[in-house]
Formats: C-alpha cells, sequence, structure tokens
C-alpha cells in the first residue's frame, strides 16, 4: 500500500499549506459531526439517568428475550451463509462454465433489494393470504410472525457477504497449491480442511464478521415478517423500536448502547483481520 | 505448455454447484418470483392505481428526492474524505480511517433513534437548528440526514483504492509542465476518480433509496410530506393489502436496478473510451 504513496522528496505532489488545511477541517467536521457525534451520542443517552436505569433496561425479560433471539437467528443465518459463501467461491474460481457471469450478479442481487422488500417476499410466499399460506396452516406451520421468517429474512439480507469477501481473495490466490495436493493423493475432503481453508482464513473470517453484524442488526426486513410479538418475535433492534415508540426513551437508548459496542467490537474486529490479510498478501511472492 | 499437475481437473464441482444451486433458488430466486408472480396477477388497472396514487407519488418523490440529495453530498463530501485519508498524514488517521465503516456497521434502528434525539427540536443541536430556522427532525431535512449517514461509507470506500493506486507520475508530469497544484487535482486527478465515484453513488442510491431503519424514526411519517416509499409498503402490509404492498416494491426494485445497471455501462463506456484515448 505504502509503495504508491506519492514521495515524500517530491515538492511537485505537496499541495499548499492552506489546501491541507481546509481540505482536513473540512473532512474532519464532516467525520465529527456524521460520525463521531451520534456514537458518542448514543452512550450519552444511555447512561443519562445513570447506571441503575442502564441495567435495569438490560436485563430486563424482555429485553433478555430479545438478545437470546438476535443471537439464536444470527447463530443460524450466518453458519448457512458461510457454508454457501465458500463453495460459491469455489464454484465460481475454480472452473468455467456458462452462466457464471449470471451465477455472480445473481450473488449480489440481495444488495439491491430493500429490506422491506426482503421481508416481504417472504410474506408474499408464506404469510397468511401467501401462496403456500394455506398449506402450512393445515399443517399447523408458522413462518410468519415467528422465528423462521425471522431467520429467512435474515439470511436473504446477509446472503451475498462471505462469498463477496472470498471471490476476490480466491481469484487472486489461485488453485496450485490445491492441484498439488490432489497430484500427491490427497482427497477431496483433506484438500479443502488442510490446504485451502488455512490459505482462506482470514479471508473467511473477515466475510462471517461483516455478515454477523448485519445479522445482528438488521432491521426492516425482520421488522416485516416478525409480527412484533414481545418476548417471543422481537429481536434486539425491535425491542429498541418499542421501547422507543413507547417514550421509555433511555430504556431503548440502554439496549442501543449494547448494540453499537457490538459495532465497535465489529469495527476493532475487521481492522486487525484486515491488517493481518494485507500483511499475508504482501508477504507472498506473486500477490 | 503447462506442466500435467497445473490441468488436473480441482474436485468438488458438482458438490459446489448443487449447493449453490439450490440454496440460491431457495433463499433468493424463489422469493423473488413470488414477488414477480404477485405483480403478475394484478391486472393493469389495479397495477397503476397502487403505484400512481397521490400519496405513493408523494412517497417517491421524498424517497428518491432525499436519496439524491443524500448522494450528491456524499458525492462531494466523500471522496474529499477518501483523499484527506489516502494523502495526508495526521494525528488519528487510522482512527478516523476505521470510523468511516461505522454506518455498515451500526444497526440501522440505533442510528435512528440517535440521529432522532439529537436533532430534535428539544435537544441542543436541534434546537440551535431551529432556532436558525431549520427544522431537521420530522422533516425531509431529517430523512436526507439519515441517508447521509447511512451511505457515507459507499462514496469514500469506492474512491479509497483508486487513489491509492493512482500513479504519482501523471500529477508529477503535469506539475513540470506548469499546472498549478489546483489545477492538477482537477484536471487530472478527479477525471481518475469519476468512475470510481459514480459506481459509489449509484452504490449509495441504490442503498438508499430502500432504507428504512434509520429513517422512520426521523421522518415524521407525515403523509404526502415526509413518508417514504418503503414505509407505504410496510403500511399496506399492515392493512393487509398484499397486492398494493406488491406494485410499491416493483417501483422500488426497478429503480434501483436500473441505477445499478446505468452505473455499470457507464462504467463500462468510460473504460472503453479511455483506452481508445491512449492508442
Amino acid at each position: 500500500m505504502s509503495a504508491h504513496l506519492p514521495r515524500k522528496s517530491s515538492v511537485a505532489l505537496r499541495d499548499p499549506r492552506w489546501l491541507r488545511w481546509s481540505l482536513l477541517a473540512i473532512a474532519l467536521a464532516f467525520v465529527a459531526l456524521f460520525l463521531v457525534l451520534p456514537l458518542l451520542a448514543v452512550f450519552g443517552y444511555a447512561f443519562e439517568k445513570g447506571l441503575d436505569v442502564w441495567r435495569a433496561a438490560v436485563v430486563d425479560e424482555e429485553a433478555r428475550a430479545a438478545i437470546r433471539l438476535t443471537l439464536l437467528v444470527a447463530a443460524i443465518a450466518v453458519p448457512l451463509n458461510t457454508v454457501f459463501g465458500v463453495a460459491a467461491a469455489w464454484l465460481v474460481t475454480r472452473y468455467s462454465f456458462r452462466g457464471k457471469g449470471l451465477l455472480v450478479s445473481l450473488i449480489d442481487l440481495p444488495f439491491a433489494v430493500s429490506p422491506v422488500i426482503a421481508g416481504l417476499i417472504y410474506v408474499l410466499l408464506f404469510g397468511k393470504q401467501g401462496w403456500l399460506g394455506p398449506w402450512l396452516a393445515d399443517h399447523d406451520v408458522k413462518i410468519i410472525f415467528a422465528v423462521p421468517g425471522i431467520v429467512l429474512a435474515t439470511t436473504f439480507v446477509t446472503f451475498p457477504f462471505v462469498a463477496r469477501e472470498l471471490i476476490p481473495l480466491m481469484q487472486a490466490q489461485g488453485g496450485d497449491e490445491e492441484r498439488a495436493a490432489i497430484t500427491l493423493g490427497a482427497s477431496g475432503w483433506s484438500m479443502f480442511w488442510r490446504v485451502t481453508l488455512p490459505k482462506i482464513g482470514w479471508g473467511l473470517l473477515y466475510g462471517v464478521i461483516l455478515c454477523n453484524a448485519r445479522a445482528i442488526g438488521e432491521f426492516g426486513a425482520v421488522s416485516v415478517v416478525s409480527g412484533h410479538i414481545r418476548g417471543l418475535t422481537n429481536t434486539m433492534p425491535l425491542h429498541i423500536e418499542v421501547l422507543y415508540n413507547e417514550y421509555q426513551r433511555t430504556a431503548a437508548f440502554a439496549v442501543a448502547s449494547l448494540l453499537a459496542l457490538f459495532a465497535l467490537l465489529t469495527l476493532v474486529l475487521k481492522q486487525i483481520v484486515g491488517w493481518r490479510m494485507r500483511r499475508i498478501a504482501a508477504t507472498e511472492p506473486d500477490a | 505448455m503447462r506442466p500435467r499437475w497445473r490441468r488436473q481437473a480441482l474436485p468438488g464441482f458438482g458438490l459446489t454447484f448443487g449447493v449453490c444451486a439450490s440454496y440460491l433458488f431457495l433463499i433468493v430466486l424463489i422469493p423473488l418470483a413470488a414477488l414477480a408472480l404477485k405483480s403478475a396477477t394484478l391486472g393493469p388497472a389495479e397495477f397503476w392505481n397502487a403505484v400512481a396514487s397521490p400519496r405513493a407519488l408523494a412517497s417517491y418523490r421524498v424517497t428518491f428526492g432525499c436519496a439524491a440529495l443524500a448522494g450528491l453530498v456524499n458525492l462531494v463530501l466523500g471522496p474529499l474524505l477518501a483523499f484527506v485519508l489516502v494523502r495526508y498524514r495526521f494525528p488519528g488517521r487510522k482512527l478516523v480511517d476505521a470510523l468511516v465503516d461505522l454506518p455498515f456497521a451500526l444497526p440501522t434502528a440505533v442510528a435512528g433513534i440517535t440521529l432522532t434525539k439529537l436533532y430534535a427540536p428539544n435537544e441542543p443541536l436541534g434546537a440551535w437548528l431551529a432556532s436558525l430556522g431549520w427544522k431537521v427532525a420530522y422533516t425531509p431535512s431529517g430523512i436526507t440526514v439519515a441517508l447521509i449517514f447511512v451511505s457515507l461509507p459507499f462514496l469514500v470506500r469506492s474512491v479509497q483504492p483508486v487513489l491509492e493506486q493512482l500513479d504519482p507520475d501523471i500529477e508529477e508530469a503535469a506539475a513540470t509542465l506548469g499546472a498549478g497544484r489546483l489545477t492538477t487535482l482537477w484536471r487530472v486527478v478527479l477525471p481518475a476518480l469519476w468512475p470510481a465515484i459514480l459506481a459509489g453513488f449509484a452504490l449509495a442510491f441504490a442503498r438508499a433509496i430502500g432504507e428504512y431503519g434509520s429513517v422512520i424514526f426521523i421522518a415524521g411519517n407525515m403523509p404526502m410530506v415526509s413518508e417514504i416509499a418503503p414505509l407505504l409498503i410496510t403500511g399496506k402490509l399492515d392493512q393487509h393489502d398484499y397486492a398494493g404492498a406488491t406494485a410499491i416494491a416493483v417501483v422500488l426494485l426497478v429503480t434501483s436496478f436500473v441505477a445499478l445497471i446505468a452505473i455499470n455501462l457507464l462504467q463500462l463506456w468510460t473504460v472503453r473510451r479511455r483506452s481508445a484515448d491512449t492508442r
């Protein structure tokens, strides 16, 4: 990265002092107003009425149910998308076949779909008046306004994250080590566990971190399919909405501060993993 | 010729193809097909009534207008922030760089309630702006603020890698030929960034027109004034008007697809023109 920076000695590339300072001032003011201020405000509002009020909101029975549900949903959606991401990246980067371009575009498709629409499509499919609604009702299966719907909507919204991180990485790495392993007699699975997985490890982790952050925080899609049943189908973001709309503002910000803390943790992990990935890419001879 | 082991086919085609195809169909394609089928069952008149009602038209104006405005603000400030992060060294640069991803990491509902309270007329910042005659919370201005927050990373992150890879020799050549620094930035650096800026803008716009969580708290949600199209969809769903909800969803989906496809074509065209120029 640093190799591409303009050389320090080059006077021609040095911006005049007034320009440096004004660009820097504008950029930092923008960051302060739009990023730093809201981040500090979450915690400010959460602890406005003291630690006890914060603690009461966080250990509240409904809050705990929301935390459990959020973690459960992420624990299903993220592994599913991880397995898919690895399979898709392997397929796209190791073989050429007709329709590959289409497949890559389809993987990205959920990014172009509004979260509300992501919820709507499952309601159209599984809702009471949906295509499969009557059949599901006959067999006593609840998907919409129940946990399965929340899992499905979350899976849709976080669908591309792992695949998107792995495809460029595995494209750049190439498959020579894997071919060598197969030629030397390794089975497909032992090639995967002992060669491929160690090679893509950090990139995979990076994708999982992003996928997980979105799964925990998803609001629009989940809100459409959840039905907002307290203690049963409220995830943390939905619980925040309920508290906020009931004018329990400090409690809403208390639960929100947990999610903000989690977002900060995500940023730190992402930074560390990104740094490891760049370092590995820099030490590879033909990268 | 490549050695024989290099031509060795790798195992797993059937397995990964099967996993990808079935998962893609189950999670993405069949549900989206349900949307297409549902809209096909609406008669043209019914579809038109839902899509072109005065309230729906007002919601498109709010949604697309605020998304475009937020995109334009980020179109100027995003690349500027990327430039500062890549070219200048200042204390806290790494921290600011990491913070740019905050809108991706922070759940939208959290951003929504926080921005609402910050800009509410009874809080210091909101009160100060209101005293200047600018009401932010519960108006389209508030929607725009939320969308600026949500789409900020797209423009920074699309421009940043291009700036990092930019060959300093071109800038040096411009300087040697007598161009002032500002002229060089405007005539040499900025044109190189345009494709990335446009791509970032399209992503930001597509994200912003679908955005829900960060907007609904600050919007005030007054029909005809500050009601966004995604909210109209959930409202119709609450009244069990599946047909109406589907029709509005089709408009939103088509708009974001068109934005993304237009940008892809534009990028293709710039790349072609560039390579024709250098020939």
